[in-house]
């Protein structure tokens, strides 16, 4: 069923097998999204943060209940749409940086655009302008392992907005990062989401991640315990998250 | 081609394990091809020296003789007919009388073949000149393995004792007049080659024959009522088998050293799944489906037998090439398995060979490689970004 909401969630249910007994990770979870969201999912470790966000970036499926994803319905995409989604409309950024080893910085980011088959001189145009964004356009031809923790997520960053999706998925971005860089992370997210109007849907316990949000959900247990709109840093209205 | 360059990167990024597999691989195909030139070129060694010094183009033989049944001899001649007389007086085939009989060199008695042959015969390759009949003793012609059983040298007398047609023995010394040596052992042992025109007269078989040997390259006449025609590939087919037998034990020997090169590969494989489980679950989440993982993998563990195939052509092929020319020499007692080989053997390299080896162990590779990755299938994306196994 084609929703014009970003995402939509209704009853998630996603239970784990844990030997001979059962975890429920998300429990009957409702919740929307609209487009160009700055929104996260706050709560301690085992709330559920982790897997709605994979049931949203298609990586896992509900045990019960529905998701839609920019008009998709989840739990009815075969892996190779469901692979086709993620490569086309959703970015990842990941706690571990999770970049591929044998690759450049430039390699890294343009990999995405590879798989979108995008012609070589846009390709190029693109990836540069992407590593310019997050200030590592000097570094495109290191490796990973010549790059610091937070040039490592700056480029995570770069790869999953450089094909511009709609929708960013960021697990515990900052959480391998040192309080400077992990500002300046956050900082170009906000950027990228305000000025190309990319949604961006965390999970995070990181204060200084949930200090940038403009909407607080609370997972406690699998379950919405809130569901809060805050006042963006720097601007007026409501209380900051 | 995505596939491939990320393959390619991830293969070439592992650094000195990916050559140290590689070796492995390279140095399983190199010993395969050397192993298979070598069998190769001992079937071809041993089909040419055979041919040109005992098959010729083909033989007629008397119906009655059966080169494995001694007893047959007796009967097993008969005068040539006139279509194989003309073909031997036109210098196109040789005619051999082939009779039972024994020596007694230092008083011990052999069984042994007496074999006629016209001395001046151009058709088979080995020193009947040597047994042109002067009027003194009768001359004799011997291999070197047979003087070395008979304790017989060149200008020994032995005597001679065979058969005649009636059934009497009769006997005659003969002269050692050349110990020739030879790599086929089928005119050498316990045979002695007399000129024919001695022999028939000393059997009183006069004109007759036991088998005429064709000229190679001549065209078989049809055979004549009372003969046979054998053909080069009925007389080398006993040779084949031998040969065929010799290569399945080294295709054993193949098997076992590939096998190593693929335990690598496997090794390998099984490994990287385990320890790039989080490289997996990220190729997912950038919009890779499970079938384009798994063709990752497999494409990196045949790219180890692509790497093999070059590193086994840099240095194998000078290698074989050397080999090729200057030969492998014989071990002792290889020439008496029955197979007509030299001093040498010079492994013969055939273009199907070298391709055939190389196209089988790059599937056999790709086999390999694929089997582990069986494994990704079973991995949850979730688990793997986590760096756990499912």
């Amino acid at each position: 069923m084609a929703d014009e909401k970003l995402i939509r969630t209704e009853n998630l249910v996603k239970i784990f097998p844990m030997g001979s007994s059962k975890v429920t990770a998300l429990n009957r979870v409702t919740l929307s999204f609209q487009a160009g969201e700055f929104a996260g999912l706050v709560g301690p470790s085992g709330s559920g943060k982790t897997t709605f966000l994979n049931i949203v970036g298609t990586l896992d499926a509900p045990s019960s209940g529905s998701a839609f994803v920019l008009g998709r319905t989840v739990e009815g995409l075969s892996h190779r749409e469901a692979a086709w989604l993620r490569n086309r409309s959703i970015g990842f950024i990941f706690q571990t940086f999770n970049l591929l080893p044998v690759y450049t910085a430039y390699e890294n980011v343009e990999f995405p655009l590879l798989l979108l088959k995008t012609p070589a001189a846009q390709r190029r145009k693109m990836v540069m302008d992407a590593l310019d964004w997050v200030g590592l356009a000097d570094r495109a031809r290191s490796r990973p392992a010549q790059l610091s923790g937070g040039e490592s997520q700056r480029v995570a960053i770069a790869r999953a907005m450089v094909k511009k999706p709609p929708l960013l998925l960021a697990d515990e971005p900052t959480a391998n990062l040192d309080a400077e860089n992990s500002h300046h992370i956050l900082q170009t997210m906000e950027k990228l989401n305000r000025q190309l109007a990319t949604s961006f849907l965390f999970a995070t316990h990181d204060e200084k991640v949930i200090g940038y949000l403009r909407r607080k959900i609370t997972l406690v247990d699998g379950r919405v315990a809130g569901d809060e709109n805050c006042r963006a840093r720097g601007a007026e209205g409501t209380e900051p998250c | 081609m995505l596939t491939l360059r990320l393959a390619l990167r991830n293969v070439l990024g592992t650094g000195i394990r990916a050559w140290l597999n590689a070796l492995i691989i390279s140095l399983a195909l190199v010993v395969a091809t050397w192993n298979q030139g070598l069998v190769s070129g001992m079937d071809e060694q041993a089909a040419q020296a055979a041919q040109a010094i005992e098959f010729g183009g083909g033989q007629y033989w008397q119906e009655k003789y059966d080169p494995f049944d001694p007893l047959t001899l007796d009967e097993a001649h008969a005068p040539l007919p006139p279509a194989l007389q003309a073909l031997v007086d036109d210098g196109r085939a040789a005619a051999v009388l082939v009779l039972q009989g024994s020596i007694y060199p230092r008083g011990r008695m052999r069984s042994i073949l007496l074999k006629g042959i016209d001395p001046g015969q151009p058709i088979l390759d080995f020193p009947t000149a040597k047994i042109t009949a002067d009027g003194g003793e009768l001359p004799a012609l011997i291999g070197g393995r047979f003087a070395k059983a008979a304790g017989l040298a060149r200008g020994d007398s032995v005597t001679l004792r065979w058969r005649e047609p009636g059934g009497a023995f009769n006997a005659q010394d003969a002269a050692v007049a050349h110990v020739m040596s030879t790599t086929v052992a089928s005119i050498d042992s316990n045979q002695v080659w007399l000129p024919l025109a001695k022999l028939q007269e000393m059997a009183r078989l006069p004109g007759e024959a036991t088998l005429v040997v064709l000229a190679r390259g001549t065209p078989p006449p049809p055979a004549p009522p009372g003969w046979t025609f054998r053909d080069a590939d009925y007389l080398l087919r006993d040779l084949r088998e031998l040969v065929k037998a010799k290569s399945y034990g080294r295709t054993i020997f193949l098997v076992i050293f590939l096998s190593l090169g693929m335990l690598a590969i496997f090794d390998t494989q099984v490994l990287a799944i385990f320890r790039r489980r989080r490289e997996i679950g990220t190729l997912v989440a950038l919009g890779f489906t499970r079938g384009q993982v798994i063709r990752l993998f497999t494409l990196e563990g045949a790219l180890y037998g692509f790497l093999a195939v070059i590193l086994g052509a840099l240095y194998g092929l000078p290698l074989l090439w050397l080999q090729a020319r200057a030969g492998f020499p014989v071990p002792t007692g290889t020439e008496d398995m029955g197979i007509s080989i030299g001093e040498r053997i010079y492994p013969a390299y055939s273009a199907g060979l070298i391709l055939g080896i190389v196209l089988v162990s790059l599937l056999v590779t790709t086999v390999v490689s694929l089997l582990p990755t069986r494994r990704i299938a079973r991995l949850k994306p979730t688990d793997a970004l986590r760096g756990r196994m499912s």
